[in-house]
């Protein structure tokens, strides 16, 4: 449980300073004597990628519609998982290897259902969050392109909730 | 009336630049805004299929009129994580 001196900590955030696990999960297990569980996921900037040896990476974000589709996001689990809480923090600037590019949070009465919004979190990032990364490998560099954002796809949101699920 | 447009990614990178001011008819669309960006880098063209679109910092369609003053952003295919 948080110190009562402890600063608040924000559900989520867009952010070019170190990603810290501990303080992050502070966001959701403050005086929760219902939770019986906390999942955290770091997603860390890999040395290589499809064959490249990669360098150091390199974050861009629309900032304000990605706050607002993180928080999309939580919302979205806790229809899904009503006793979850969760809360996520994506880096952006340059990343060098090892380093966190997000963090996600999730505290829940039950593992299942914090497991659940967990993976639920990363998966609806990779669709929906305006966020790239430019991927700087020995030779060269060149931005990564994954889903096209749209947040009203039906489809690939019952997909994020399938694999939260497995 | 006036807008500003945002571009990202490979956008920012083919287009020269991360924001843009456009004049446009009254009236027009988002999409009018893209082919005038189009109209200036062909290239863009390739995105026309995979990409989104953004007004004043909200998911919008091609098809959301525009006013005076807005921000319109066009999105490549995303890669957080």
């Amino acid at each position: 449980m948080a110190a009562t001196s402890d600063p608040p900590v924000a559900a989520v955030a867009v952010t070019t300073d170190v990603l810290d696990v501990t303080v992050i999960a502070r966001a959701v297990e403050a005086g929760q004597p219902g939770d019986g569980a906390v999942v955290t996921f770091a997603g860390l900037v890999r040395d290589h990628n499809l064959g490249r040896a990669v360098l150091f990476l390199e974050y861009e974000a629309y900032e304000p519609l990605a706050v607002k589709a993180l928080q999309r996001i939580v919302d979205e689990a806790r229809d899904a998982w009503p006793s979850a809480r969760l809360a996520l923090h994506h880096r952006i600037g340059t990343l060098q290897i090892g380093e966190a590019s997000i963090v996600i949070a999730a505290a829940s009465a039950h593992r299942v259902d914090a497991f659940a919004a967990c993976r639920y979190a990363i998966e609806r990032v990779k669709q929906i969050v305006p966020i790239w990364k430019r991927e700087h490998f020995e030779g060269g560099d060149t931005w990564l392109e994954g889903a096209v954002a749209d947040p009203d796809d039906a489809e690939a949101r019952e997909k994020a909730h399938r694999i939260a699920c497995a | 009336m006036r807008v500003t447009v945002r571009l990202f990614a490979r956008l920012k990178d083919l287009a020269g630049a991360s924001e843009l001011a456009r004049e446009l008819p009254d009236g027009a669309t988002a999409e009018a805004a893209w082919r005038s960006l189009v109209h200036e880098t062909p290239a863009l063209g390739d995105y026309e299929k995979a990409m989104s679109v953004a007004v004043n910092a909200e998911y919008a369609r091609m098809n959301a009129p525009l006013h005076d003053g807005d921000e319109v952003a066009f999105l490549p295919p995303v890669s957080g994580g």
